[in-house]
Order: C-alpha cells, then sequence, then structure tokens
C-alpha cells in the first residue's frame, strides 16, 4: 500500500503542486504590468509585496489566481441557492443532463452500428470508412448552427446539445465495440462451431461478453467527449444556462474568474462522470467474474 | 583473431551470489557459484527452470549485478567487458527490431559501435553467410520462419567479432528437427572461429551433443551442483548421439539433476 | 442468392409493382422504364426462367445488372425531383437502393472467396454508400420542400462551392494554413520532446501520464475565449488553442510509445553498450512511431475543431469559424455548408495523408504487414 502511494500518488501529487506553483508565478507576472501601472497613476510607493498581494486581487485579472477560482467557486455553489441563476450547481446540472442523454443515446447508436457492421459485410464495407470521416468533420465546430437549426425546426431545450453528444459519443464506442465484438480468439468460435451454435447463439454466448472490457474502454472516451459536446452546445448567443453558457457570457464581460470557475467546474465533471464509468466496469467485470 | 592477453581463463566467479527481492520475500537465484571458464570451451548450463542459468548469462552480461562474490570476464568486471564490447548475446526469442531489414538488424551493433559503412557491410557479408542466410539479406524479420529469425540472430551476435558468445536457450522455442539443423551449425561455427562460447539449454541432448564441459545446476537456491567435462571427440555427427559414450554422459547429467532435486 | 438477397430483390419489386400500379399515367419515361427494369429484376426470383435461358440468366444475375438498375432507377428519380414527389417515384427511389443494396451484398459476397486485396471494395463500396447519402439528402430535401434555411440539397451546396472559390479560399487559408498548420505542428511538435525529456525521470513520467491523460479527457476547448484575449483576434490565438489541445493526447502517447519496446530489445541494446541517445534513435524512438501517429490522426481533427471555435469568440473578418457565425445569422446555410464541406474535406484529406504516412513508416507493424 506504502508501495503505490510512493509509486503513484506521490508523483501526481507533486505535479499538481508545481502546476499550482508555476499558475501563481504567472498570475503575479501577467497581472503585474496593470497593477504597476494603476500604481503610477495614483503615485502610490510599492514594494515587491505590495505588488504580489495586489495582482492576485484583480477583479478582472489576465488570470486570477488559484485561490481566486476556489473562492469564486465556493461562492456560486455553497453560498447560493440551487435554482439560483448564478449558482454553478445550476448550471453544472443542465450540462450534465444533457452529457448523460447524449452518451446514452450515442452508446446506443455506437452499439447498434457495431454490431451490424460485424454481423453484415457489406455494412462493414460501406459503413466503416464513413464512421471513420464523420469525425472529421469539425462538427464541434458548427455545434452552434445544428442548435440554431434544430431551434427553427422546433427542437429546443436539452434534446439538440444532447445529439452533439451523440454525435461525437458514438464513434469511439462504434469502433471500440467493433474491435471488441472480433476479440474473441478464433479457436473458441470454431469449438462453438462444432457445438453447431446459431448465428445469435455465438452472438450473446461469445461475442457480446467479450466485447464488454472493450465498451467500457470507450465509454471512458465516450462520456468525456459527451461533456465536451454538451459545453460547446450551449456556446451559441440563444442558450442562457450551462456551464458553456457561463464560458460564453463570462467572456463577453471579461470576467476571467468567472471563465475560470466554470471551466474548473467542468473538469470537476469530467473527472467524476470518468470516475463513475470506471466503477460501473469495475462492479461488471466482477460480476463477469473477470480477475482483476 | 584477438585473444585476451593475460590468462586463457576468460570468465571467472568466485563465491557469487545473487539475491532478488519480490513480494513473497528474498528469492536466491545464485547462491555461492564457482567456475573458471578457459578459452576456447563450450559451456552447456543446464538445469530445471529457476536454477539461476539464466541469471548467471545475465551476470556475465552485466544485465543483472551480483549481490556478494566477484566476477571476472576477460580479467575485467562485467561493467568493463560489456563497454569493450567483450561478448555477443543471442537471446531466448530472436529480438530483431521489425523495422530493419536483416542486413540492418545484423549491423545494428556496428553501427552503434561506430563502424565504417564499408567495414559493416563486409561483416555482414561475412556473418550471414556463416549462418547460411545468404539472399534474405534484404527481407525483414517478420517475413522468416522462427528458425531463419534465430539464425539472423546469431549473426548478429557473431558480426561483433567477440571472442565470447553468450547463448541463452537460443533453440528453446523451435522445433525438433531445426533445433538439431542449427545445433549442428553452432557447432561447426564453434569449430570455425575458436569462440568461447556459454550455452543455456534446459535439454540434456542439446547440452552433451554440444559442450566440452557442462555445468549442471539445480534451483532454490540456485547453485552448482556437477561440472562434467565431456570427452566426446571434437568431430560430432547428428548420430553420435546413439554411441554408448554419449548416453554415459547423458546418464551423468541426469543423475546430477536428479541430486538437485532430491533435497527439496 | 441468399435469403437476405432475395428479401432485398423482392422488396424492390413490391416497389417497383406500387410504382407502376399508382402511377401508370403520371411517371415520365424515365421513370417508367425505371419500374420496368425493377420489375425485370424481380424476374429473377423465379427459379422458371434459370431453366429457359442459362446463358443470358447468368448475366442477370450478376451484381453489375443491379448496380445498372439502381443508377438508371436513380438518375430518373433524380431528374423527376423538381416536379414533386409522388408515392410512386418514393418506391421507385427506395427500390434503387435496395438493387444498389443488392449489387453491394453480390459483390463483397464474390470478394470474399477471393485473395488478395480488392479496390473495388476498399474504395468503390464506400464511395458508393455516400453517392447514396447523397441522393436521399438532395431527394429529402427537394422531395419534401424542405426549406433551404434549414437544410440546403446538395446540389444547392455544391452551386455554392464552385460560385464562391474565392472566399472559400481565403478562409481556408486563413484558418487551415495559418492557425492550424502552425498550431498543430507547434503542440505536436513540442509535446513529442517534453515527452522525451521527461521520460529521462521516471518520477516526473509517473506524475505527468495520469495528469496528461485527465487533461486530455477534458474540455480544453474552453480555454479559447481567454486565448483570444491574451493573443489578440488573429490566428496566434487559434493556433494557442489549438497547442494546448494537441499537446497532451501527444505527450501521453510519446510517453506510452517510448515504453513500448521490449525488456528483451532493451537487454539487446545494452549488450552493445549503445548510448542514451544511440538506443532512443535506433530503438525506442521506432517502436513509439505507432503510438505517436495515433496522436497525430487524433490531433489532426482537434486542430481543425479548436482553431473554428475559436475564431467564435472573436476574429479578423476571415476564416472558416468567422464565415459560418456570420452566414449563419444571415441565414445563408448553403454557404454555411459550403464552409463545412471544405472543413470536413481539409480534416478528411488530413486524415488520409496521415494514414498513408503512418502506413509508409509504420509497415512493420502487424497491422499492416505484407507478406
Amino acid at each position: 500500500m506504502t508501495e503505490t502511494l510512493k509509486q503513484k500518488v506521490l508523483p501526481v501529487l507533486t505535479i499538481v503542486a508545481a502546476i499550482g506553483v508555476i499558475w501563481y508565478g504567472f498570475t503575479v507576472y501577467l497581472n503585474a504590468p496593470w497593477q504597476i501601472d494603476q500604481y503610477e497613476k495614483s503615485a502610490t510607493e510599492w514594494s515587491m509585496n505590495d505588488l504580489v498581494r495586489d495582482t492576485m486581487a484583480h477583479d478582472r485579472p489576465v488570470l486570477p489566481a488559484p485561490h481566486q477560482v476556489v473562492v469564486e467557486i465556493w461562492k456560486t455553489t455553497v453560498q447560493k441557492k440551487i435554482t439560483s441563476k448564478r449558482s454553478l450547481i445550476y448550471h453544472s446540472w443542465i450540462t450534465l443532463s444533457s452529457t448523460l442523454l447524449g452518451f446514452v443515446m450515442g452508446t446506443f447508436t455506437g452499439m447498434m452500428l457495431a454490431i451490424f457492421i460485424v454481423e453484415n459485410r457489406a455494412m462493414d464495407k460501406s459503413l466503416m470508412p464513413w464512421i471513420i470521416t464523420s469525425q472529421t468533420v469539425p462538427i464541434l465546430a458548427i455545434a452552434p448552427m445544428i442548435i440554431v437549426v434544430l431551434n427553427a425546426v422546433g427542437l429546443s431545450g436539452l434534446l439538440p446539445k444532447a445529439l452533439i453528444s451523440t454525435y461525437l459519443s458514438f464513434f469511439p464506442i462504434a469502433v471500440g465495440m467493433v474491435k471488441g465484438l472480433r476479440s474473441p480468439d478464433p479457436m473458441l468460435i470454431d469449438l462453438m462451431r462444432t457445438y453447431n451454435t446459431s448465428r445469435w447463439q455465438l452472438f450473446f454466448a461469445l461475442r457480446l461478453p467479450s466485447s464488454v472490457p472493450y465498451l467500457f474502454t470507450s465509454m471512458k472516451i465516450a462520456i468525456a467527449i459527451s461533456l465536451v459536446g454538451a459545453i460547446v452546445g450551449e456556446l451559441p448567443t440563444g442558450a442562457v444556462a450551462g456551464l458553456g453558457a457561463r464560458l460564453l457570457s463570462g467572456s463577453y464581460y471579461g470576467q476571467t474568474i468567472q471563465i475560470w470557475s466554470a471551466l474548473l467546474t467542468a473538469a470537476t465533471l469530467a473527472a467524476l462522470l470518468v470516475i463513475a464509468v470506471n466503477i460501473a466496469a469495475q462492479i461488471t467485470q466482477r460480476m463477469m467474474g473477470v480477475p482483476k | 583473431m584477438t585473444k585476451s592477453s593475460s590468462s586463457s581463463t576468460v570468465i571467472k566467479a568466485e563465491k557469487l551470489n545473487l539475491d532478488f527481492e519480490t513480494n513473497d520475500g528474498v528469492v536466491h537465484a545464485l547462491r555461492d557459484l564457482d567456475l573458471e571458464i578457459e578459452a576456447g570451451e563450450f559451456v552447456s548450463f543446464i538445469g530445471p527452470s529457476g536454477c539461476g542459468k539464466t541469471t548467471f548469462l545475465r551476470v556475465i552480461a552485466d544485465l543483472e549485478t551480483p549481490t556478494a562474490g566477484s566476477i571476472a570476464v576477460n580479467g575485467q568486471t562485467p561493467d568493463q567487458a560489456r563497454l569493450a564490447r567483450a561478448y555477443g548475446y543471442v537471446f531466448q526469442a530472436p529480438a530483431l527490431l521489425s523495422w530493419r531489414t536483416i542486413n540492418r538488424n545484423i549491423s545494428l551493433p556496428l553501427e552503434i559501435m561506430g563502424l565504417s559503412r564499408a567495414e559493416q557491410q563486409e561483416r555482414v557479408e561475412r556473418t550471414i553467410n556463416l549462418v547460411g542466410l545468404d539472399g534474405f539479406g534484404g527481407k525483414f524479420p517478420w517475413q522468416l520462419s522462427g528458425g531463419m529469425q534465430q539464425r539472423a540472430s546469431i549473426a548478429r551476435a557473431l558480426a561483433f567479432d567477440a571472442d565470447l558468445m553468450l547463448m541463452d536457450e537460443p533453440f528453446g522455442a523451435l522445433d525438433e528437427i531445426v533445433r538439431d539443423h542449427l545445433n549442428e551449425q553452432v557447432l561447426q561455427l564453434w569449430k570455425k572461429t575458436g569462440k568461447t562460447i556459454c550455452f543455456v539449454t534446459h535439454s540434456i541432448p542439446e547440452a552433451v551433443y554440444l559442450s566440452t564441459k557442462i555445468v549442471v545446476m539445480s534451483p532454490r537456491p540456485g547453485r552448482i551442483t556437477d561440472v562434467i567435462t565431456s570427452d566426446l571427440p571434437d568431430d560430432r555427427p547428428l548420430d553420435i548421439r546413439e554411441t554408448p559414450k554419449f548416453l554415459e554422459i547423458a546418464q551423468r547429467v541426469r543423475e546430477g539433476l536428479r541430486e538437485g532435486h532430491a533435497d527439496e | 442468392m441468399t435469403n437476405l438477397q432475395k428479401l432485398l430483390n423482392a422488396a424492390a419489386t413490391l416497389c417497383g409493382f406500387y410504382a407502376l400500379v399508382t402511377g401508370i399515367g403520371a411517371l415520365s419515361p424515365a421513370l417508367l422504364v425505371a419500374a420496368g427494369l425493377v420489375i425485370a429484376g424481380g424476374l429473377r426470383l423465379s427459379p422458371v426462367l434459370a431453366g429457359a435461358w442459362p446463358g443470358a440468366w447468368s448475366i442477370v444475375m450478376r451484381s453489375q445488372f443491379d448496380l445498372l438498375i439502381s443508377f438508371v432507377a436513380a438518375g430518373a428519380v433524380l431528374a423527376a425531383l423538381h416536379d414533386g414527389m409522388a408515392g410512386a417515384v418514393w418506391a421507385i427511389a427506395i427500390a434503387a437502393w435496395l438493387h444498389g443494396w443488392l449489387a453491394v451484398e453480390k459483390t463483397i459476397a464474390d470478394d470474399a472467396r477471393s485473395m488478395g486485396h480488392n479496390w473495388v471494395v476498399s474504395l468503390g463500396v464506400p464511395l458508393f454508400f455516400g453517392f447514396w447519402l447523397l441522393f436521399f439528402w438532395e431527394a429529402l430535401t427537394i422531395g419534401l420542400g424542405i426549406p433551404t434555411v434549414l437544410l440546403p440539397p446538395p446540389s444547392m451546396i455544391g452551386a455554392r462551392l464552385v460560385s464562391s472559390t474565392a472566399i472559400l479560399m481565403a478562409d481556408f487559408r486563413q484558418t487551415f494554413l495559418k492557425a492550424v498548420l502552425a498550431g498543430y505542428a507547434i503542440g505536436c511538435g513540442s509535446a513529442v520532446l517534453v515527452a522525451i525529456l521527461v521520460d529521462r525521470n521516471d518520477f516526473l513520467r509517473r506524475g505527468l501520464l495520469p495528469i496528461g491523460n485527465f487533461i486530455s479527457a477534458l474540455p480544453i476547448i474552453g480555454v479559447a475565449p481567454i486565448m483570444v484575449m491574451w493573443f489578440g483576434f488573429d490566428w496566434q490565438s487559434k493556433a494557442a488553442v489549438i497547442v494546448i489541445m494537441t499537446f497532451f493526447p501527444m505527450m501521453v502517447n510519446t510517453l506510452s510509445g517510448l515504453s513500448a519496446a521490449s525488456v528483451m530489445e532493451r537487454d539487446l541494446l545494452n549488450t552493445y553498450a549503445a548510448g542514451y541517445w544511440q538506443s532512443l534513435f535506433k530503438l525506442r524512438l521506432p517502436a513509439a512511431m505507432p503510438f505517436i501517429f495515433n496522436a497525430l490522426k487524433i490531433n489532426s481533427t482537434l486542430a481543425l475543431i479548436g482553431a473554428i471555435v475559436a475564431e467564435f469568440f472573436g476574429t479578423p473578418i476571415v476564416g472558416i469559424g468567422f464565415r459560418i457565425s456570420t452566414e449563419v445569422g444571415r441565414m445563408n446555410l448553403d454557404m454555411v455548408w459550403a464552409e463545412i464541406a471544405v472543413a470536413a474535406l481539409a480534416g478528411s484529406a488530413s486524415y488520409g495523408a496521415l494514414s498513408l504516412l503512418e502506413r509508409r513508416v509504420t509497415f512493420w507493424h502487424p497491422s499492416y504487414r505484407t507478406e
């Protein structure tokens, strides 16, 4: 146990601490020009100590100090009512719900495509190149337009954003699942053939269980990318709620602290989602008797 | 061929010990090993798995560091010997780089030593001919059979022109027919070049067929139980394996192996 | 014919009959010919004919015959699109598609029996699928009268691509040639260098690998507004976004790649007394190439997305992202789609070029080996 601590946790903590130190350094460095300018305008005497203290207390800093961001997150989560328009929990929930909806739809689409591709060679040959090409369309870049167009058709609210997430998340699922469904040892497939199993018996008894580890690996990528999709889907001017909308309004009004707090919240959300998938993976694999 | 100057002793191990720390406690991979190998000998190391035969080879090659005792290679420490490129090593698997052709795999150590292009080419041609792979130099490793790949890796070790060859179960993964053929070839190579060869194996016939000296080892702790000097003639056709003399030596090796197991 | 093939053929024939019965007086001559061909194709389901003319039978059973029916019917439908889409026309469109599917099924069944690489299958079949995608897009948008402000038909987008080449080129130059290429090169290049440096220190590697993995999963694109604030409106701020987006996937992949060489291969280099740089260039970097290419491919799409999204937060009045956001405002959806097509083309071309390069560089990898 102490060994894992030394081997895994300690290096990560060290790097995180180093990032914190560098961040503080840059906060001072980037905010200093404006602060010095202020000092000169008001003809105040200043020391290095004053400069360090004051650069970390700007309202709209070029780069806010980590503790300013943490304080802002504290203020907008714990100290605000969840229903408030300024509560980050409220905005996170909006983003989270469309992330999850998109993720579920994407996982379903990806699995279905993978099954078609593995079971039908014509599908494999026709679809596979297009599935790869589909990801070279910068969908995130046109997400705002898609949202606007879907709104015009009468689709509004959660679904348009979720569709962006679906488009992004079906890809890793489909690719990983195809790999997984094709992963059984040819010898095992031959063994099943000697039992005279039907195509679908083979599928459920062998292919599907073998694909589970691949599926979960893909789901980790898919859920992270779903979150990105949902956030970008909130960028168009119409959206008023969600982490993406916080980013946008922050950038309009130069509220850098607000931008960074939204970013940090999004990062936390991403971490929680990936951890959740990980836990689900472990439970499932334990139930299936896969040795850890 | 440049012989190591001062004496004809190539390897000298005294009270050599090597312990590994594992999760289940300390493993004594080598315990109090004493051994001398003279220039030009063909020495086989035989024993069940875990007896330390591969570990000993890796100590000679400076891939492992002993915990106690001393070992000298050509009168130097293994580290110095490695930096002086005193030996060629053949692994259990061919370990050929799959992005290089056979020719360029063989010239890899020569590139690292900084030899001239012309010299590299000359040595590659010579060694590829020695192992009978002429005409395959332009192929990639994965285009050749397992036996051919292992021959290429022997050629690579020969290209060094080191006087000492360390071979760690080089033919363990090959089928018996290929193995017989390669055994014959190794023997011929040894006679032709006069190199000192240390050869790890777990096959009794292979050890007896090839060696002038057979070192029998046993596990837990890894140690030497017997050293048998073979007096088979230098000229060894494959059917020497049916002669009474051969069987007698094989019998002694088998007994040595059994003794090692007896005290468990 | 297999059961699936028979089913496809029968379904197509039913569509043909439906078209003929409901539209006998209204259909154009071309559509009538198409319906006739479809029904003729259905005759193959009856085994009686096989005995009657064996020579003709073997010809009409081939995939080329289905392809012919499919293209004739599709052409007839496209020609009749603007005259309003009756149910009969839809039926022929569906029959055309079913025969296309049938042709692909047959081609692939033939291919499965033959050895070796078949360009018709690996290139022709996906292109054929793409054709059907465009066909139904065109048929549905025009046939159902979908307003062009929602979804313009491909023909209209194609016309736009041709007529606005100059603007599209300028946008492409700004977004792709300046921002994407610069950001991609700096991001990927610096990540490889950092990975090589980090790799020398085991402690740093252990610390950075999980963090890099985590950051790769984050919505980094959110830094776009900050970068625009820091680096201004021109392409430099977009390149900065791309640098951050591409850096971590590349660093993580290179780090794993550098430890991909087997223990035995490293021991081998050790027995040669090879120095650090020698084993880096002769063993570890070549062994890391499949990983590096994986990241290069992931990053090629990320870079394009980063540039376009960053342009939403402020740009000079040129660039793919700028054009998309302003033309959406003006409801010029054909222009928007033309930009998307340019971006998708650039993305696919980069991806394709990287795949070809990967094949050349990592030809030795088990997934590419040719005996």
